[in-house]
Order: structure tokens, then sequence, then C-alpha cells
């Protein structure tokens, strides 16, 4: 299959191993990625909390450029899925304010390309039996707990994630690659990305907390889909309750054997390598 | 006049904040909850008895995650954190100080970064929060293993087209 593709700002700065292994991983199962043209930034939290018209139209203004593609658009980074379904559902719902968005923007908006997130794409399109039967190293002794957090999810009526309470997809993809996957409770409690910089000692406790829990629940890492998460969980807990944090298609290119999935694994604040390494997966 | 509860409403345009029926499931479940200075579900009860400076001028609206848990969980789909982007709009048009001044200084960083250059340059954001915010060591422990690991480009990426990334700042400007 072939999709548009909004890297984001984060894909091709902090999260640049979600972009390198999302690369490779769809090359792998055969989806053609195409770059939205000129893309621009989504606004993120800061223009939602400051500026709803804003808010609205930074995202407007990649859909509207992702449309001219007429392919649904694949929208790896968490946070950018959010602000684009939320300005999806914001412009079909509200007529008044889809005209002065497209005046904003200076362009009509069509609303006829699908926005979606490769943990749908993989897990609906190419399928798990599909996933099985191109792993050439399973990932044998890796206890992954599944983190899918906040903005794949909520709110429900707006991410149309399925079973946004229990979400379960990235936890099939993970054992399909042979992880031992952990579950649980932890799935979709916030790790507080947004306050990450401006409110660092709220955001270490809520990480510590996730920290435990996983570790409770018997995991030896975490697996993600989103650059916030990642940044956060990678950087922010007290120094003994770090763990390895991967993103999960970094774990479906090691398992495929993808030339490069190594490489990735180097730019971690929380060297996974030994984890890996120690399970002889790489 | 239009009470602070009506403009609140008109605002949020969905369910009207007195379909809350105080059961405190949105607190129950927020994560945030423990640090803010009322309570998601108080900040409705104080919106319906009109104390708009309270309000505006609360760590609360500041504190909120966005991490929209309140409403995935409202019995009576009340759109808390819209409420809350709300507040916090109404807020900086009033020219009400941030009580959490960093939160809203980080936010103003993020969106120059856009208005620059189309996308978000991290370095050049981080720095620019800092010199605004004042708070100049934090994280200086990380930085280095960041840049050592090649976390940190130091080229601003850019959207060719900004003229109308600008227009859209300019056409959308509140204040």
């Amino acid at each position: 299959m072939k999709v548009s593709y909004y890297p984001g700002c984060s894909l091709h700065g902090m999260a640049k191993e979600y972009d390198q292994s999302m690369k490779a991983v769809s090359r792998a199962l055969n989806i053609e990625l195409k770059e939205v043209d000129d893309w621009s930034c989504c606004g993120a939290s800061a223009a939602h909390n400051t500026n709803f018209d804003l808010s609205v139209a930074l995202p407007a203004r990649n859909l509207i450029a992702a449309e001219k593609d007429a392919m649904d658009v694949m929208v790896p980074c968490a946070a950018c899925f959010n602000r684009f379904k939320m300005a999806e559902h914001h412009l079909k719902s509200d007529k008044e304010l889809k005209s002065k968005i497209e005046g904003v923007v200076g362009a009509k908006y069509q609303g006829g390309i699908a926005i979606r997130n490769p943990i749908d794409i993989i897990y609906n399109e190419i399928g798990i039996d599909a996933l099985v039967a191109k792993v050439v190293k399973p990932m044998t002794g890796l206890k992954p707990v599944s983190y899918y957090g906040c903005l794949l999810l909520r709110p429900p009526e707006v991410c149309e994630f399925e079973n946004y309470e229990n979400p379960f997809m990235m936890d099939k993809m993970m054992g399909a690659i042979g992880a031992d996957v952990k579950n649980w409770s932890y799935k979709t409690d916030c790790c507080g990305g947004s306050l990450s910089v401006s409110k660092t000692a709220i955001v270490v406790e809520m990480c510590d907390k996730l920290m435990s829990a996983a570790k409770e629940a018997g995991a030896n890492c975490i697996v993600t889909a989103c650059p916030m998460c990642m940044a956060n969980l990678d950087m922010r807990p007290s120094p003994n309750m770090r763990m390895p944090v991967f993103y999960f298609t970094e774990l479906i290119s090691l398992a495929l054997g993808l030339s490069g999935s190594k490489e990735t694994f180097k730019s971690h604040l929380v060297d996974p390598q030994p984890l890996l390494s120690q399970l002889r997966l790489i | 006049m239009e009470t602070f509860l009506e403009a609140v409403n008109k605002k949020i345009h969905g369910v009207p904040l007195q379909a809350c029926y105080h059961c405190r499931k949105c607190t129950a479940g927020c994560p945030a909850a423990s640090h803010m200075e009322y309570n998601p579900n108080k900040v409705i009860k104080m919106i319906q008895n009109g104390q708009k400076d309270k309000v505006l001028a609360s760590s609360t609206i500041w504190l909120c995650l966005s991490c929209e848990t309140c409403i995935t969980r409202c019995p009576n789909q009340v759109d808390i954190a819209r409420m809350m982007d709300v507040l916090r709009q109404m807020a900086i048009e009033e020219g009400i100080a941030a009580k959490e001044a960093n939160v809203l200084k980080f936010h103003e960083a993020f969106l120059s970064s856009i208005k620059f250059g189309g996308r978000v340059h991290e370095m050049m954001m981080t720095v620019h929060y800092k010199l605004k915010s004042g708070d100049l060591f934090s994280d200086m422990d990380i930085a280095p293993a960041m840049f050592l690991k090649g976390k940190l480009s130091l080229l601003p990426p850019r959207t060719k087209d900004m003229k109308s990334v600008k227009n859209i700042f300019e056409k959308t400007k509140t204040t």
C-alpha cells in the first residue's frame, strides 16, 4: 500500500530513531511512504493551550497539503496524530469554523483522506500473520510493557483508537515478534510530557510511578509509539528507576533483521544495548 | 451582560458546564489533580459561581496536562479538557499573569520557533525558553549527553513556503 507520510518536527529532531525505524519497517512491510510536500508544524500543545483558531489552522495547512496526493496520511507522532484528528473533528462538525479556517490557510479543506497512526496501519492493513512471517530474530527474553499514553487514544470519539481504555494492538505486535509482553494497568496513563520542561518536578514523580508499575509487572523495557512519552520516560525518571524504552518500530526492525536496526539504539539516553546483548538480541 | 459561565460555555461550544453533577470522576482520574490549586470539578463550580478572577489566576489551568482523561470518563460528556484550553486563552486575552509562568513561556517559545521556520527546532526553542524563563541551569546535566548522542540537531529545519505559515499566525492573532 501507499500512504502519505507526515513526520512532524519530532521525527526530524529528538525522535529521529522513530523516523528511521518507521521508514525501514514500512519498506519491509511494503508500505510506500510519500512525504507530505513542504509540511509545517502541527502546533502541538503550545497552539491548543493558547489559541484555538491557530490550533486548527496549523494542522489544516498540512491536511490540505496531504490531500493533494489523495492517499491516507500516516502520522507516527502521537501528538501530531492527535492534533490532526482534532482539527479534522472541528472542521467536519462546524461549517462556520471550516470556512474561517480555509480563509486563514488560503485553501479549501476537502476532508477526503483518513488520518492514521502506524499502529493501526500495521495491525489492520498488514496484519499480525504477515508480521510473524517476516520475523527472523524473535525477541526472546524481552519483556516489554506496552505504553500507549494519552494522545493516540483520547478523546476517544476524536481519535477513534480501538479499545481506548485497554488498547491491545501494540501488545499483539510485540507478541508477534516473540517478546513476552507483560500486562499492566498503566497502558493509558499520562506521563506528563507536556510539562516535562516547564514543571519537571511533577513529571519526575509521574514517570517514576510508571517505571515502578512496569517493574512490578515484571517488565525489562517499555515500548511506546509517542515521541513525547519516549523523551520523557528516557530522560525524566529518577536514576534508580530507569529502564530501556523503545519505539515499537525499533523492535520490529530488529526482529525483522533490517539493516541499520541497531543504529537507532545508540541515541537513547538509557542505553538499551546492554539488555539486548545480554539477551543475545544484538 | 454575559455571565462568566455563559462566556465559557460559548467558547467550549459543546455540552454546557451545568450538565456536571459533580461525581468527581474527572478529579479522581486527573494525573495532575494533587498538584492543582483547585480540582477540575471545583473549577466548574467556581465558574458557575462567577469566580472569574480566581479561576483565571489559578495554577490549575496551567497544570492541566491535556491528557483528556476527564472528558473520556465524564458520564455527561462535559469537555473539561476543552474548558481548560478556553480558560487559558481567556487569561491570555485578558492579560492575567499566568500563575505557572514558565508553562506559558514554554508554549510561547515553541510557537516562536514555528513562526521562525515553520518547523520546531528543539535546540533553538530550548535556548529561547531558557532566556524567557530565566531557568538557565535546569537540564544542564542532560543536554551534553543529548548532544553527544546526536539527539540535538544544529541546523534549524525550514518550511519553504513560510509566507503561508506567517499568514496563519497573522490571521489568527488574538491579542
